[in-house]
């Protein structure tokens, strides 16, 4: 598979705010890619970037090994999808989704068929001649979305797509957009601030914080490898526990350090349900909080609050319960930097043979 | 029940918490109106009551006399020339405020209101100082032949001035709501500057921009103090028609002044009926819009 694009010490300031500090990246051909981050974290001037919206102070951008800094965006072969839509509100489904191939000058029995396929691949057959005003959320991305596609851009960017439509319709939507992206076979760039988003929908996600890149990988190898405390905590959900060499199986830490502590790698249960009691703590049940599939508790154990997943078939806790906490796995970092560890105290020290 | 008793048909029925007592509801209707007919209707019924007094025939002649006719040829000459360069300089002047990112921004968005808050008569005086005989370029003008003050030129120039805000401060808060993001949709599918102004953003701003030309245009044919400075009171020559009915008043021809004023009267109620419609369509639009 060849590069599609490489980004090289990209760098952009707004006045004195540093946005987007000396960013490397490589994406390619026809992959789905996340780009994650906070607000502020200057993931959406990096796609403003892509676009030759914004012009980087310092770096190269290359499509397909070409430099395209001096590039205007007219001639880049990018297709823009807005939060907001931005659909031309004046004009009709079918004029918008024609737009971009009036500019090209195709014919007019081009233009009909080809907005009329889009239509028809984005479920919107019946709606052509609709103004954007009378379209649901879901619906006006759609359009934004065969609008885009409609001049075929090498490269397709979207900037915070589902951020603006209602929870029900953005799941549907993200799973429409997901296929339909793989059916065109586009390379594709999404923006987001939402990590479950981001994991669900990507092929591969690049985490930004503070204008720098802080990893690139599989949403997988992300959550299993994180290489920085900020991607271990913006990944999942986690708890911090200080002093995480107090505990059972994680002695000898590295010094001055803390831990993250992922719910799923955690268990809590009474002696009896418990799978390795050497291994575990004491605690005491603060909270339990119904998640749909499992129960969500919350336990103070070690002068630490972490939570751990219980399935629901297993006997019910309720806050003030003795219990034990059997941590995992969990991040330990310090001011250098992190590493994954396992309970050490998980090898039974008297192993019977049966 | 207080809302009962008096139903008012137009209001929608009120919380019977936040709703004054009868008396104090219509007393204040009551006052407003009064005062709107005192101030508004009544001047308004005297322009056309006094234009008319002598008859029909002696108000056509009044507005058909050479020189008032001469001064409606002026004044509608200023307004081609004016309403068509403010159009321009507005839509430019909004553009450059809403879609960039520049320094002086906001000097320049306090720049455009100048003209509001300076005094007609200075605004005048200002071309006078600039272009008059004894002005910073009126020796070197009149040396080549052009004059400017006390001629088409200066009174076009004070009308511009006057009336170089409302075209822009109509247009900037619209295009400001409506942000850059059609714009740079336009962009990446490879549209160019002029395609983008005529098909996106023209037809974005449409209603608006129709509306500051309607104020644009009712003051530039009303405008009396700037252009009196500069116009020299020539009658026949450069008398606007504001110019030419306080000529006629001061003569005592209170017939030919009121039939003459009744002509800018008209054109205030078709600009506030144009104005309505299209605050209507811009309020559809707007509803619509987002």
């Amino acid at each position: 598979m060849t590069m599609h694009v490489t980004v090289e010490g990209l760098s952009k300031s707004f006045g004195r705010f540093p946005a987007v500090k000396d960013v490397h990246f490589q994406i390619r051909q026809g992959q789905l890619v996340g780009l994650l981050g906070p607000s502020g974290s200057g993931k959406t001037t990096v796609l403003r970037m892509l676009a030759g919206l914004e012009t980087p102070d310092a770096g190269d951008i290359r499509f397909h090994g070409r430099r395209v800094n001096h590039l205007l965006p007219q001639e880049r072969g990018i297709g823009l999808v807005f939060q907001n839509y931005a659909l031309f509100r004046h004009m009709t489904v079918f004029e918008n989704i024609a737009f971009g191939l009036k500019v090209q000058k195709r014919s007019k029995e081009e233009i009909k068929r080809r907005v009329e396929e889009l239509l028809e691949r984005t479920g919107l057959s019946g709606l052509a001649h609709r103004l954007p005003h009378q379209l649901s959320g879901g619906q006006r991305q759609r359009v934004a979305f065969a609008r885009a596609l409609a001049p075929e851009p090498q490269l397709l960017l979207l900037d915070e797509p589902f951020a603006a439509i209602d929870a029900k319709v953005r799941k549907e939507l993200r799973a429409w957009l997901k296929s339909m992206i793989r059916e065109v076979g586009i390379t594709s760039i999404f923006v987001t601030h939402d990590q479950e988003e981001a994991v669900e929908v990507a092929d591969e996600i690049i985490i930004m914080n503070q204008g720098k890149v802080e990893q690139q990988g599989t949403p997988i190898d992300i959550y299993r490898n994180p290489e920085t405390v900020f991607v271990a905590g913006f990944i999942g959900e986690s708890t911090v526990i200080e002093n995480d060499g107090r505990w059972k199986g994680f002695e000898n830490p590295l010094p001055g350090s803390k831990a993250l502590v992922r719910p799923e790698n955690v268990e809590i249960g009474t002696d009896k349900d418990i799978s390795l009691p050497n291994a575990a703590e004491k605690g005491i049940v603060t909270d339990v909080i119904f998640r749909g599939a499992n129960w969500l508790v919350v336990v103070e154990a070690r002068d630490s609050i972490i939570t751990g997943y219980r399935p629901l078939d297993k006997e019910l806790l309720k806050p003030g319960d003795e219990v034990l906490v059997l941590i995992h796995r969990l991040y330990e970092f310090n001011d250098q930097g992190m590493q994954v560890r396992e309970n050490g105290a998980k090898i039974d020290p008297m192993p019977i043979y049966i | 029940m207080a809302l009962t008793d008096t139903p008012v048909p137009t209001a929608k029925p009120r919380a019977a918490h936040r709703t004054e007592a009868p008396w104090v509801r219509w007393s204040l209707i009551f006052l407003m109106m009064a005062f709107l007919v005192l101030i508004l209707i009544l001047p308004l019924i005297t322009v056309f009551s006094e234009a008319f007094n002598n008859g029909i025939s002696v108000y056509l002649d009044a507005i058909t006399e050479p020189d008032a006719w001469a001064a409606i040829r002026l004044t509608l000459t200023v307004a081609a020339i004016a309403v068509p360069l403010n159009t321009i300089f507005g839509v430019a002047a909004a553009w450059a405020i809403s879609k960039f990112r520049f320094r002086g921004k906001q000097v320049l968005v306090t720049l455009i209101d100048l003209p509001f808050a300076i005094s007609p008569v200075i605004s005048g005086l200002i071309f006078v100082l600039l272009f008059g005989s004894h002005g910073l370029f009126g020796p070197w003008l009149s040396e080549h032949g052009f004059k400017v003050i006390f001629a088409l030129p200066g009174i076009v120039l004070a009308t511009i001035f006057i009336t170089f805000p409302f075209v822009a401060r109509e247009l900037v808060p619209i295009m400001q709501a409506q942000g850059n993001q059609e714009e740079e949709a336009a962009v990446s599918m490879g549209a160019g500057g002029w395609r983008i102004f005529w098909k996106v953003t023209l037809p974005n701003i449409k209603w608006g921009l129709l509306y500051g030309i309607i104020l644009c245009n009712a003051r530039a044919m009303g405008e009396f103090g700037a252009v009196s400075v500069v116009s020299g009171h020539i009658r026949g020559q450069t008398n606007t028609m504001p110019l030419h009915i306080e000529i006629l008043y001061n003569e005592y021809q209170f017939t030919a002044s009121f039939a003459v004023a009744s002509l800018l009267v008209l054109l205030a109620l078709v600009t506030l009926a144009v104005k309505s419609i299209v605050e209507w369509q811009q309020r559809k639009a707007e509803t619509h819009g987002g």
